[in-house]
C-alpha cells in the first residue's frame, strides 16, 4: 500500500477511539439527516405540520415507544424535529466553514506569500475583526441584514475567517523558505502555480484539524443565534430554536429541553474529538 | 513605558475607526428607507419628512454622514430608542451595572474552580481525578451556555425545591425582582452558567501550562536541592505558570460581556444582554446597534488595559516583541 501523508494519518487515526467516536456519529448523522424525508414523516410525523384538530390532546407527551422523544407544546413529533434540526446544524457546519475557508486561505496565503505591506493589511484586518466578540458580530449583521437562513450562513461564516488566515498564515511563512520553493521559483513557475501546486498541499494538514473543529463552533454560534431569535425561524426545526421554545415548560416537560441539547453535545463533542484525533495522526500543532 | 503606552494606544485608533466602519457599514445596509426606521411606519407630511431628513444628514455623502455618526459616538450620542423614545446611552447606564456584577461574579467563578481543577489535573496527572477534569471540560466547552443554566434551572429551581419540599433550591431569575431569596442568591446560577465555558479553558490552559513549567531546568534545581514537591509547585512553579492563565482570564472578561447576552436571557437578568435580546425582539435596531457598539468598545478598554498592566509586570514585553508574534 503506498504510504502518503494521508493514508499514515488515517491508520493513526484508526487508533484512537474518541475520534472513531466521533467519525462514526458524524457520518450517522449525515446519513440520517440526508435519508430523513424518505422514512421520518411516515414513521414518526411531520415535524413541521401542526394538526391542529388533535393538537390539544397531543400536546407535550411524554417520551414513549410511540414517540421516543415525546411530542412537543403543538403536538409535533419531538425526534422527527430532532432529526430536521440536525440538517440544519450539517448545514451550517458545512456552508459556514466553507466561506470562512474561503476568505481565510486567500486572504492568509496572500499575506504570507507576498508578505510586506500585505501582511500589514491584512494581520490589522484580523485585529479588527478580533475585536468583536464572536457573537456580538453575528448580531450586529443579522440585525442589519435581518434574520434569515442565508444571512446566517454569512455572518458565521464571516466571523470565522480570522482565525483560519492566521493559522494558514503562521504555516505558509515556514513552507515558503524551503528549497523546493525557491527551485520552483528557479525554474520559472509563476506565483499562482508555486501556491497552488507547492505550498498549499504543504500546508494544508493544520487549517483540516481547524475545520474540523471550527464545525462545532459554527455549530452552537447557530444554536445561539437561533435561540436568541435571529436565525433560523419557525416553523423550521432548529436546535437552538427547539431550546428557546422548550423553555417556558422546563418545568412539565424537561424532555423537550433535554433531547435537543442533547443532540447539541454530541455533535459538537464529535467535531472536537475528530479535529483532536487529525491533530495527532497528522502531527501538526493548531496555532494562531 | 510610557513609549510603549503612546505605541499601543495609538495601535488601538485604526481598530476602533475599522470597527465602527463595520458597524456604520451594518447600519447603512437596514433595508428599507431610514426615515421610517426613524419615525415609524406612518405617513408624514413633506415638510417633516424633509426635516428629518435634514436633521439626521440624510442627504449628505456617504463619508460625511460617517463623520457625525463618528462625532455623535464620541459624545456618547448612541442614537435615541425606537419603541422607548430614550437616548440609547441612558437605557444601557442603567442596565450596566448588572451586567458588570454578574461578570464580575462570574470571573470569581472562573478562578476559584478553573485553577483548582487545572491544578489539580496537573498535579495528580493521570490520576481519575485528572480524567475527571479532562472530560468535564471537554463537555463544558460543547454545550450551549444557555441549556446548561437550564438544566441548572431544572435541578436547583425545580426538582430539589419538590424533592426537599422548598427546603433547598436556587432562585431562578434575575436579581431586583421581588423574591423570598436574599440578594446574593440570585448571582449563583447566573454566575456559573457564564463562567461555564470560561473555566474549562482556565483549567486546560492551567493544566498544560503547570505541566510545562514542571519540565524547567528550576523546577528540577529546586527539587534536587530537597525541597518538598508541595513547596517546589507552590512557591516556583504555580508563580511561573500563572502568567499565560491571568492574561487569559482578562481577555476573557470581553467574552463575558458578551456571553451575558445569553446568559441574561434565561435568567431575566435585567442587564446590557437582557436588554439587547429584548430590543431583537421588538426589531428596536438603535437598542440593538448601541448595545453593540458599547460592548465592543468596553471590550477594546479593557484588552488595552490588560496589554498595557501585562508590561508592567513583565519588562521583556515592553523592550522585546509582541508577544504572540
Amino acid at each position: 500500500m503506498e504510504r502518503t501523508l494521508w493514508g499514515d494519518a488515517w491508520r493513526r487515526l484508526r487508533k484512537n477511539k474518541l475520534a472513531i467516536f466521533g467519525f462514526c456519529w458524524i457520518v450517522l448523522l449525515i446519513l440520517i439527516a440526508l435519508t430523513a424525508d424518505l422514512w421520518v414523516p411516515s414513521v414518526l410525523g411531520s415535524p413541521t405540520f401542526v394538526d391542529t384538530a388533535t393538537a390539544a390532546e397531543m400536546t407535550r407527551l411524554r417520551p414513549s415507544l410511540e414517540h421516543p422523544f415525546g411530542t412537543d407544546v403543538l403536538g409535533r413529533d419531538e425526534l422527527a424535529r430532532v432529526i430536521y434540526g440536525a440538517r440544519i446544524s450539517l448545514a451550517i457546519g458545512a456552508i459556514a466553514v466553507s466561506i470562512s475557508l474561503v476568505i481565510g486561505l486567500v486572504l492568509g496565503t496572500t499575506a504570507a506569500y507576498f508578505g510586506g505591506i500585505w501582511d500589514s493589511i491584512i494581520m490589522r484586518g484580523t485585529d479588527i475583526f478580533m475585536a468583536f466578540p464572536y457573537i456580538l458580530f453575528a448580531i450586529a449583521l443579522l440585525a442589519a441584514l435581518g434574520p434569515s437562513f442565508i444571512n446566517m450562513f454569512l455572518a458565521i461564516g464571516i466571523i470565522g475567517w480570522t482565525p483560519i488566515a492566521r493559522v494558514i498564515r503562521s504555516v505558509i511563512l515556514q513552507v515558503k523558505q524551503n528549497d523546493y520553493v525557491s527551485a520552483a521559483r528557479a525554474l520559472g513557475a509563476n506565483n499562482l502555480r508555486i501556491v497552488l501546486r507547492h505550498i498549499l498541499p504543504n500546508s494544508i494538514a493544520p487549517v483540516v484539524v481547524y475545520a474540523t473543529m471550527a464545525i462545532g463552533t459554527a455549530i452552537l454560534s447557530e444554536a445561539a443565534l437561533s435561540f436568541l431569535g435571529l436565525g433560523i425561524q419557525p416553523p423550521t426545526p432548529s436546535w437552538g430554536l427547539m431550546i428557546a421554545d422548550a423553555q417556558k415548560y422546563l418545568a412539565d416537560a424537561p424532555w423537550l429541553v433535554g433531547f435537543p441539547g442533547l443532540a447539541i453535545l454530541l455533535t459538537v463533542l464529535s467535531f472536537t474529538f475528530l479535529g483532536d484525533g487529525l491533530r495527532d495522526a497528522m502531527d501538526v500543532k493548531v496555532t494562531q | 513605558m510610557l513609549a510603549y503606552i503612546g505605541k499601543r494606544i495609538l495601535q488601538f485608533i485604526p481598530v476602533f475607526i475599522g470597527a465602527t466602519l463595520i458597524l456604520f457599514f451594518f447600519r447603512a445596509v437596514i433595508p428599507g428607507d431610514p426615515v421610517k426606521l426613524i419615525a415609524g411606519e406612518r405617513d408624514l407630511p413633506e415638510a417633516i419628512y424633509q426635516q428629518i431628513v435634514a436633521n439626521h444628514h440624510l442627504d449628505e455623502p456617504m463619508y460625511v454622514q460617517y463623520g457625525y455618526y463618528m462625532s455623535d459616538l464620541l459624545h456618547g450620542d448612541l442614537g435615541t430608542s425606537l419603541q422607548r423614545k430614550l437616548p440609547v446611552l441612558n437605557i444601557f447606564a442603567e442596565k450596566f451595572p448588572y451586567t458588570a456584577r454578574l461578570a464580575l461574579c462570574a470571573i470569581c467563578v472562573e478562578i476559584l474552580i478553573g485553577l483548582s481543577a487545572g491544578i489539580i489535573s496537573a498535579v495528580k496527572k493521570y490520576s481519575f481525578l485528572d480524567a475527571l477534569v479532562t472530560i468535564s471540560t471537554s463537555v463544558l466547552v460543547s454545550v450551549p451556555a444557555f441549556w446548561l443554566g437550564m438544566l441548572l434551572q431544572m435541578f436547583f429551581g425545580i426538582f430539589l425545591k419538590n424533592v426537599t419540599g422548598g427546603a433547598i433550591s436556587l432562585p431562578v431569575s434575575g436579581a431586583g425582582a421581588i423574591s423570598s431569596y436574599p440578594v446574593w442568591m440570585h448571582y449563583i446560577l447566573p454566575a456559573i452558567t457564564l463562567a461555564s465555558v470560561s473555566l474549562a479553558y482556565t483549567a486546560r490552559i492551567m493544566r498544560s501550562q503547570l505541566l510545562e513549567v514542571m519540565n524547567a531546568d528550576y523546577i528540577r534545581t529546586a527539587l534536587a536541592k530537597g525541597l518538598s514537591k508541595r513547596a517546589v509547585i507552590m512557591k516556583h512553579a504555580l508563580k511561573n505558570a500563572m502568567i499565560p492563565v491571568i492574561t487569559f482570564i482578562g481577555i476573557d472578561f470581553g467574552s463575558m460581556m458578551s456571553g451575558a447576552i445569553l446568559t441574561e436571557t434565561i435568567f431575566s437578568w435585567p442587564g446590557i444582554g437582557f436588554e439587547i435580546f429584548r430590543a431583537i425582539g421588538q426589531r428596536d435596531w438603535p437598542i440593538v446597534m448601541g448595545g453593540v457598539i458599547l460592548v465592543v468598545f468596553v471590550v477594546m478598554i479593557i484588552n488595552l488595559i490588560i496589554d498595557i498592566s501585562y508590561a508592567f509586570f513583565d519588562p521583556r514585553i515592553r523592550y522585546g516583541k509582541k508577544a504572540g508574534d
